[in-house]
């Protein structure tokens, strides 16, 4: 999973790394949750797509690795349980810019217990915080990796990926 | 999320110009079965559940499920079309739940597709190379959820295997450590 702030970069890093365009799926949000989501000010609408990009990258003759941009807006948990079950991990893209976007991914998969790692965007290649500033604002345990990426390059992509896997795999061997 | 297909195939998983029917052109993969309307469908106002009123005749029952979708598309120009749920005759639910990266390959033989709906047919005629449902949604333009009920008819009717993602039970799904090796080995050699 790739998760983080609307805006933050999380369909351009599965497009640096995908073998394919990212594609996108929607699903279309319950009108159960209307009383949740403040719809007034669209109207008579009362229903919302939610859409999801996601990439896939061919590993081994029979292994695919499927990246899921989580929907945007962070209040639609639903996707995101459904994505959590079977994922090896996430992704938190963070702008360091505006640390708080990140605050509801980072308690979602600290909750759910699904290793992730944050990955620091830096836009136009700066990076104004270091790792470990960063650690100490979001309150991140020492387990976590923080890494500096830039999700337009394949490389950064392919890299922050690994640490991901390196880190479940850590995780499930402790 | 790795999937690991876990029966034999032979098929080639690139995508590539043989893939032919798989470009994803909304045009391509319009709704010839169904009529198409001008507008989009009046929005329904706030009240009783739409589940109480199903519009189209509902093939089996199913139990409404508060975070299921709902059969109404999001009314935004440009998508003039049915109610996706008219396609699964007003069902949200599949028979059994499928992982979005769960992977789907066509076993029917093109003469047992004769007779099938056209969404039907337009799954098979993309899953002769491997995709997931994901991807199926995304490239016949299927909300999620549609997708998966109909790719679980097709299942049940013998007409494609599915490959659920492979996960330890008893960790809540999560990849296994064999896995997760592989993984990172694939990963390594891009």
């Amino acid at each position: 999973m790739v998760a983080g702030g609307f805006g933050v970069g999380k369909t351009t890093f599965v497009g640096a790394v995908s073998e394919i365009n990212p594609l996108r799926t929607e699903a279309v949000m319950t009108s159960a949750s209307a009383g949740i989501d403040d719809l007034t000010h669209t109207g008579d609408k009362t229903t919302t797509t939610v859409a999801m990009d996601f990439g896939r990258i061919t590993l081994d003759q029979d292994l695919i690795l499927y990246l899921f941009g989580t929907p945007g807006q962070d209040r639609f948990w639903f996707m995101w349980d459904d994505l959590v079950r079977g994922a090896i991990g996430a992704i938190v893209l963070v702008d360091t810019r505006r640390l708080a976007d990140c605050f509801p991914a980072v308690d979602y998969f600290e909750n759910s217990g699904l290793p992730f790692v944050i990955a620091l965007n830096g836009f136009d290649g700066n990076q104004p915080y270091s790792p470990d500033e960063v650690r100490e604002a979001l309150q991140i345990g020492p387990d976590t990796p923080i890494i500096t990426t830039d999700a337009r390059h394949r490389a950064d992509a392919k890299s922050a990926l690994i640490t991901l896997v390196e880190h479940a795999l850590m995780a499930r061997l402790r | 999320m790795a999937t690991p297909p876990g029966g034999s195939h032979s098929g080639n998983w690139s995508y590539g110009p043989a893939q032919g029917q798989g470009d994803g052109s909304a045009n391509q993969y319009g709704y010839p079965s169904v009529p198409r309307h001008r507008q989009p469908y009046p929005p329904q106002g706030p009240g009783p559940s739409p589940y109480d009123q199903p519009r189209a005749p509902r093939i089996q029952p199913v139990q409404p499920q508060r975070r299921a979708p709902e059969p109404t598309p999001a009314g935004g120009a440009g998508n003039p079309l049915v109610r996706p749920y008219a396609m699964t005759g007003g069902r949200t639910r599949p028979r059994y739940q499928l992982a979005i990266e769960a992977l789907v390959h066509t076993t029917a033989q093109p003469h047992q597709m004769q007779g099938q709906l056209p969404e039907h047919q337009r799954i098979c005629q993309l899953c002769r190379e491997i995709k997931s449902v994901a991807e199926i949604s995304a490239l016949l333009t299927i909300p999620l959820g549609v997708a998966r009920i109909l790719v679980a008819d097709l299942a049940e009717a013998g007409l494609v295997a599915i490959h659920q993602p492979g996960g330890d039970e008893n960790a809540g799904g999560q990849p296994d450590v064999t896995l997760l090796e592989r993984v990172l080995s694939g990963l390594r050699k891009l």
